[in-house]
């Protein structure tokens, strides 16, 4: 299976990226080319062209200033799930990377890409939300940030404007008095996600000062699930208040997606068993 | 436009000129003739197309050959040296961890990948860390088996 044909252009920096960009009407950026080569093989993808950032340095790296743990667009799952960095400042986007795929797809999928291609059934935009990211992008207009609760905006769409490229994503470090965890229910055959949840919990003096959860797979983009943070929010974590918090999920998600695989309903019921896992986890 | 690609493939350096939407199974198979590495689904998930690039285990049918210019490449026929079976394929024969044998090349790839990266990987590990190939015929118990062995082979 080959894609259609394509003109290739491998960029040396970024400058470089966004010109070849602009040049190229119809190109596409290639990163670690796990969802776009897929597609382009299938046909559902046709670029005319494919502008590879895939060796552009400033691109890479996990670092850690101020308080602010910055992963590099380029950041493959692997380098993600096994960086001691982020497993100590960030632990839940280890945990949430080292289940994406299997070892060779985290070899090559990057987060970037994982990111602008918006897949409902990924689970880094679930986790993105949850720890309140930003996205750093560079495009025809220079730099901007974008806040991870408005950076997706549709199945597959993003706030991403044409030519722009993500840089990195930032999260603030946490403290040792907030835990988060992902919760994912894979299909059993692709691995995607059915349905994932993400908790932050935060606990001061034996009750719960702040909490963010989010469910992803269930419908077009990750939701906020707002009834359920709030429902916990000034109680102790425990499992008979996590659960009740949890009864909330069906407020936040709706409009579910449902498939051959899984129905609506039964995705809306996995939500909430999902978002009590991860809270439950995020307590621990 | 063809582009010129050199790719290091078992310590002897290839330079073709392909399409860009050429490959890297493609490359390895087709254009340089090494037929040792499977293409069994074409869509990412079997993992009969396993090899290592730069010595991560990747999906080769998932990978162009223009990403991968100028990177050094392991195939399973990279993997005995001086007529001796690596530890992993050995432990394939003696085990007896295959039945068809198409799976077989991507297995060894991966799982002589996952060794060098965790040399105590538990079973649960192993099992867990295969879930990126697909063997139609074994059920998997040999394969894990000789994996055990590999392990231990390795670790001596
Ligand atoms: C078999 C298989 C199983 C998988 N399982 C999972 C899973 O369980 N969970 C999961 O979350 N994902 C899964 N994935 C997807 C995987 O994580 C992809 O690697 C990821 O979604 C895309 O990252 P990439 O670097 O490969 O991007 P690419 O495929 O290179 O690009 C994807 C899209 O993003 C754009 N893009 C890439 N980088 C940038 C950038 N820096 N700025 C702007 N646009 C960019 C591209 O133009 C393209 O539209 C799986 C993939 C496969 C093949
Ligand atoms: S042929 Fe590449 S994963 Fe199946
Ligand atoms: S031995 Fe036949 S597919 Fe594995």
């Amino acid at each position: 299976m080959f894609p259609a044909n394509f003109d290739y252009y491998r960029a040396g920096s970024l400058a470089e990226a966004v010109d070849l960009l602009q040049k190229n009407p119809g190109a596409k950026v290639l990163a670690g080319g796990h969802s776009l080569v897929p597609a382009m093989k299938l046909r559902v993808a046709g670029p005319s062209a494919l502008v590879d950032i895939g060796r552009i340095a400033d691109l890479k790296g996990i670092s850690l200033a101020n308080g602010q743990l910055t992963i590099g667009a380029l950041t493959t799952h692997a380098e993600v799930a096994n960086s001691p960095l982020v497993k100590d400042n960030c632990g839940v986007l280890a945990q949430a990377a080292g289940q994406i795929g299997d070892q060779m797809i985290r070899n090559r999928g990057t987060i970037g890409g994982s990111l602008a291609h918006a897949d409902p059934a990924a689970d880094y935009p679930t986790v993105i939300r949850a720890v309140g990211a930003m996205i750093t992008v560079f495009g025809p207009n220079g730099l901007r940030m974008i806040n991870a609760d408005s950076f997706f905006t549709d199945l597959f769409s993003t706030a991403l404007a044409d030519g722009e490229i993500i840089t990195s994503v930032t999260v603030a470090a946490q403290d040792a008095s907030t835990r988060g965890s992902y919760y994912k229910i894979p299909h059993p055959a692709s691995g995607y996600a059915v349905v994932g949840a993400c908790a932050i919990v935060s606990q001061a003096d034996g009750v719960c000062s702040s909490v963010s959860v989010t469910v992803g797979g269930a419908t077009a983009n990750p939701v906020r699930c707002a009834g359920v943070e709030s429902a916990l929010i000034g109680k102790a974590a425990n499992e008979a208040n996590i659960a009740a918090a949890a009864a909330k999920t069906d407020e936040s998600v709706n409009a579910t997606m449902g498939d051959q695989y899984a129905s609506s309903e039964y995705r809306n019921h996995l939500a909430a068993v999902a978002v009590k896992r991860a809270l439950m986890a995020a307590s621990a | 436009m063809n582009h010129t690609v050199t790719i290091t493939i078992n310590g002897v350096k290839h330079t073709r000129e392909v399409e860009p939407r050429t490959l890297l199974a493609s490359f390895i198979r087709d254009h340089v003739g090494l037929t040792g590495t499977n293409v069994g689904c074409d869509t990412s998930q079997c993992g009969a197309c396993t090899v290592h690039v730069d010595g991560q285990a990747v999906k080769s049918c998932t990978v162009l050959a223009v990403q991968a210019d100028g990177s050094s490449v392991t195939t399973i026929e990279g993997m005995a040296q001086g007529g001796k079976l690596h530890a992993v394929q050995q432990a394939f024969w003696d085990q007896h961890g295959l039945q068809c044998g198409y799976c077989t090349p991507g297995m060894i790839m991966s799982i002589s990948y996952m060794l060098k990266q965790n040399p105590n990987a538990s079973e649960e590990e192993i099992r867990h860390g295969l879930e990126g190939n697909i063997c139609r015929c074994t059920g998997y118990q040999n394969i894990v088996k000789a994996a055990l062995q590999a392990r231990e082979a390795l670790s001596n």
